[in-house]
């Protein structure tokens, strides 16, 4: 199950949210610069799936553009990867020039 | 000017006195992210919100929607927008799409249960889920299968329901999903969904497809019944995901040249909960699991997804034998793979199918013991969780050898883990004892302040065990704290066994190694500033302080020094070790006699995997002292009133007396005459000297026994006794094990009488501790008839539950007046004074006949014994 979805740019700003769970607001704030922070201290060449707590990060960077989404045990981590892949290629089509232009900006 | 220019004129200068039109939710991103301080957003954002909130308060239907929207992005910034929940329900009653369409986003994202106006949306989701356009029913469905609660759900499942049955295939993929919130909201209306999926997997539309899978999967894993009914779709979905392998390019479908992945992976996984268990399911799909596992692309990451999705469900059906062997090789070729993902998931299954297939995982050992060299934390830990579950005794020492060298590298959140596994593996597979000990040695050196506290017991029982290394491991332990003695965890260990064997380390004995040369005062030297530093934690300088005093029987030259730091301690801020000083300086002053038994040598210790005797190793030294402590001294053993008492200076449980027969004859009024006896005999007895048996704490055997007869072994079985022989009155002991229980022992009395006279109202009683249940049958008479003419049998059954523990029973037999000298009910040990040496057995000797053993120095009773060497220790009375 997908616990959250996030896009967090390096900065640790947050560009979209999405839970699917419930989490207090004032502890979003800290969950995804926790996030930001794990993801950032990876290097190129280290896999794309941190454990934190108790769930899994499957993470895909984009420029400076971090697509992290949090899932738990019962999900298969690649197929997850593909989708933020998926996710990203759905964006590109239908706002192409936008999302080329945003990922500059970011 | 012309009427209409005249119009346009005042509409426009009324308009522009109005608040100006608010700004587009673009403005507003572009303007918060000029923001250069969080403080500056905040102002931004303030602002904006006062601005909205005013447009609120007069009802602009014009740009509420643009209004909501800003509100929305705001919230997802962390700002809180709970003023704008009214305003979604504003905008989801309009006609208008794109207000809706802003209305359920942010129905979706505001208001979630815990809110109590979401109720107010369950009309208008109904009326919208009847709608005439679809994407209006589509926001409906949406928004219901996101936020919906149960009394929504309730409500309007029955929409759902029709809505899954259409025909149009954009709605029914929504409605599918609606349908997995509700079943998981409320399951009970799981059965209202049945008939609609009939025909769910007959679809074309992919979308469909997959939000159909999804709804069987929810209700296959919430509900056994469904799972059981849903098997016979089996093989239809066997066809669909043939088809998607086989079929051609479709662009629709496409990713990275395989079609559908995301498919083919739910309709693994769902494939994967029908087969569980079962061999049909299993059996039908047996055939396409191995094409998808042979057929997939590998080359691109999509192709690794599906193989991997695969692998888990080929690991988890009652696959064969063949398929499970293609399985694990495709793991260990995601092992060679350079792409970390791969590893990484590889390591996961590999983790999971360990247990099951330890053989096949076995021949990917060296790949994965490569592993823990990666960079990766993540697959670091995966890659010593793996390793420890495949060390086995063929490669322990290999392995150990990777994994120590792990150690040393590696993060310190692992230390803890990877010091416990292998202090695991090395108990269970070790080669040899001195392996097994330089391993130890080499953890406590490396991570030692890693190590976790439950070690340290456990450690120490491994060295006492091996008992001809105990030279050796003291010279090592003495030499690794030489230099530093910060981990608390090997200081703990060393000092314990510089404190047993510090004369092996004096004495210069060690075979393995070459010997190295200590004093007596360079031992108290390290041990000394163990106690002084301030790295030591107070469990650390407690060890010292026991280890310093039980140096003081083994070291000769250097008792005084000994002597002054205990007594410095005495007046010690920390408690623990003031009480020890002050313990140890009352050894040293009052009890010097008792001083060397008691700090003998430890016994070699039984295995017990409970906790038990590991906390009775780590508080051996004081536990020996305390217990002296709560004796009284030897001269004030005052005759207790109650024969309980005397048991209790053992430091035993209250013995519950059980007598087998009525009248209840309380043993207190014995107790008084037994005490008699005790006063009679040399209570300040000689201690050290051999027969003396240490005050210990069960279940140790002492080793101050070892110069006094041993008990018998019984296992091939106990000689029978001649209890009692005096006056006439002879009592037999024979002993047999239980055929049915093992740790019931039977004791047959036999009372014969040889005087003229018969004796009458014979009861035999005895007390046991509480521990131990005795269970006395019923004499075969109580009339004991005369010059041996027939005995009075009984049999006492003892149970001691525990393997080893102390336990002791009282025996007492009464007998009536009889005219030879028995006065009134007389109990026969009355006549055993201590004065009068009898023909049979004084107490004293009556215990070592039963157990084939010791005398019992009156203070100290324990004699201990596991039940299999069958002794019981008799109290003295």
């Amino acid at each position: 199950m997908i616990k959250f979805f996030l896009m967090v740019n390096k900065q640790g700003q947050t560009r979209l949210s999405r839970y699917y769970e419930h989490v207090e607001i004032n502890k979003r704030a800290i969950l995804e610069a926790e996030v930001i922070k794990n993801c950032l201290s990876r290097s190129k060449d280290e896999c794309s799936f941190i454990e934190y707590k108790d769930f899994k990060l499957v993470y895909r960077q984009y420029a400076a553009l971090f697509i992290v989404v949090g899932i738990d045990q019962t999900e298969n981590e690649m197929a997850v990867y593909e989708l933020i892949h998926n996710f990203v290629e759905v964006l590109d089509k239908y706002f192409s020039r936008v999302v080329s232009e945003t990922l500059n900006l970011l | 000017m012309k009427p209409l220019e005249t119009i346009e004129v005042l509409q426009t200068t009324f308009f522009s006195q109005r608040m100006p039109a608010p700004i587009r939710l673009r403005e507003l991103i572009r303007t918060i992210r000029t923001a250069r301080t969080q403080a500056e957003e905040r102002e931004m954002i303030q602002k904006e919100c006062a601005a909205i909130r005013s447009s609120f308060r007069e009802e602009d239907n014009t740009y509420r929607c643009r209004n909501v929207a800003k509100l929305l992005y705001m919230h997802m910034l962390g700002y809180p927008a709970h003023f704008g929940q009214l305003e979604c329900l504003k905008l989801i009653a309009s006609q208008k799409f794109t207000d809706k369409r802003i209305g359920y986003l942010g129905a979706m994202l505001l208001l979630d249960e815990r809110q109590d106006v979401h109720l107010l949306m369950t009309n208008c989701i109904k009326n919208d889920l009847n709608h005439s356009t679809q994407y209006v029913q589509g926001l409906a469905l949406c928004t219901l299968g996101c936020m919906g609660s149960s009394e929504m759900c309730r409500d309007l499942a029955g929409e759902v329901e029709k809505l899954l049955k259409t025909s149009n295939s954009y709605l029914r993929k929504k409605a599918a999903l609606c349908a997995v919130h509700v079943i998981r909201k409320v399951p009970e209306l799981m059965e209202m969904f049945l008939p609609a999926t009939k025909n769910l997997l007959n679809e074309k539309n992919h979308g469909v497809l997959h939000t159909s899978v999804v709804l069987l999967t929810e209700m296959c894993e919430r509900s056994p019944d469904m799972l059981a009914h849903f098997r016979k779709l089996v093989p239809q979905l066997v066809r669909i995901l043939k088809n998607l392998i086989m079929s051609g390019y479709s662009p629709e479908h496409d990713v990275s040249g395989i079609s559908d992945p995301f498919l083919q992976v739910r309709i693994l996984r769902l494939l994967r909960i029908l087969g569980r268990n079962d061999d049909d399911s299993s059996e039908a799909m047996n055939d396409i699991l191995a094409q998808v596992a042979t057929n997939t692309e590998t080359s691109k990451n999509v192709g690794n997804a599906i193989l991997y999705e695969t692998v888990l469900t080929i690991m988890d059906i009652k696959s064969e034998s063949g398929l499970r062997v293609l399985a694990i090789n495709i793991l260990g070729r995601f092992l060679l793979n350079n792409d970390k993902n791969i590893r990484y998931v590889a390591l996961t299954s590999l983790l999971k199918t360990v247990q099951t297939d330890h053989n096949a995982v076995q021949r990917h050992r060296s790949t994965i013991v490569d592993c823990l060299k990666d960079l990766d934390v993540s697959i670091k830990r995966r890659a010593m969780e793996l390793s420890f579950a495949l060390v086995n005794g063929n490669n322990v020492r290999g392995m150990m050898k990777e994994l120590l060298y792990f150690l040393d590298s590696c993060e310190p959140e692992f230390k803890a883990d990877c010091a416990s596994g292998i202090f695991l593996a090395a108990e269970k597979y070790a080669p040899s004892k001195r392996w097994h000990i330089d391993t130890i040695m080499r953890v406590l050196t490396t991570a030692g302040s890693y190590v976790r506290d439950d070690a340290v017991p456990n450690l120490i029982q491994l060295i006492t065990n091996s008992v001809e290394m105990h030279a050796y491991t003291v010279q090592r332990l003495y030499k690794a704290i030489l230099g530093d003695y910060s981990q608390q965890p090997l200081v703990q260990v060393a000092s314990w066994c510089i404190g047993e064997y510090g004369d092996l380390l004096v004495s210069g004995q060690c075979e393995e190694e070459e010997p190295i040369q200590v004093t007596e005062d360079e031992v108290l030297d390290i041990l000394e500033s163990i106690l002084i530093s301030n790295m030591s934690a107070s469990v650390t300088r407690g060890y010292a302080l026991t280890a310093i005093m039980k140096l003081s029987t083994r070291f000769t030259c250097t008792v005084n020094r000994i002597k002054k730091v205990v007594s410095i301690y005495g007046s010690s801020i920390d408690v623990e070790l003031q009480q020890r000083a002050v313990e140890y300086n009352a050894l040293f002053k009052k009890y010097d006699h008792m001083r060397p038994a008691l700090l003998e040598r430890m016994p070699v210790m039984e295995k017990v995997t409970t906790n038990g005797p590991a906390e009775i190793v780590q508080t051996n030294g004081e536990t020996e002292t305390s217990v002296l402590e709560t004796k009284p001294p030897p001269s004030g053993l005052q005759p207790a009133n109650q024969a309980n008492d005397l048991l209790d200076l053992l430091g035993e449980s209250d013995i519950t007396p059980v007598i087998p027969t009525a009248p209840t004859i309380k043993p207190a009024s014995a107790g008084g005459e037994l005490l008699d006896l005790l006063g009679d005999l040399n209570l300040t007895g000689s201690p050290v000297s051999a027969p003396a048996p240490q005050i210990a704490q069960p279940p140790f055997l002492l080793d101050g026994l070892t110069s006094q007869p041993l008990f018998n072994d019984i296992a091939a079985g106990i000689p029978s006794i001649t209890a009692y022989n005096k006056n006439g009155l002879k009592i037999d002991f024979t002993f047999e094990r239980s055929n049915t229980n093992p740790s019931v022992t039977v004791i047959t009395i036999q009372a014969s009488n040889s005087t003229e006279l018969d004796m009458t109202d014979f009861v035999f009683q005895a007390a046991v501790p509480k521990t131990f249940q005795l269970q006395l049958l019923s004499p075969s008479s109580s009339v004991i008839p005369a010059f041996n003419s027939g005995t009075i049998t009984q049999v006492i059954k003892v149970l001691n539950p525990q393997k080893s523990c102390t336990w002791s029973l009282v025996l007492k037999a009464s007998m009536p007046r009889s005219p030879f000298g028995f006065a009134g009910k007389e109990h026969w040990y009355r006549k055993l004074d201590g004065k009068e040496e009898e023909n049979g057995l004084s107490p004293g000797q009556f215990v070592a006949a039963v157990m084939g053993t010791v005398y019992v120095v009156p203070l100290v009773m324990l004699v201990f014994c596991p039940l299999e060497q069958l002794g019981f220790v008799v109290c003295l009375w």
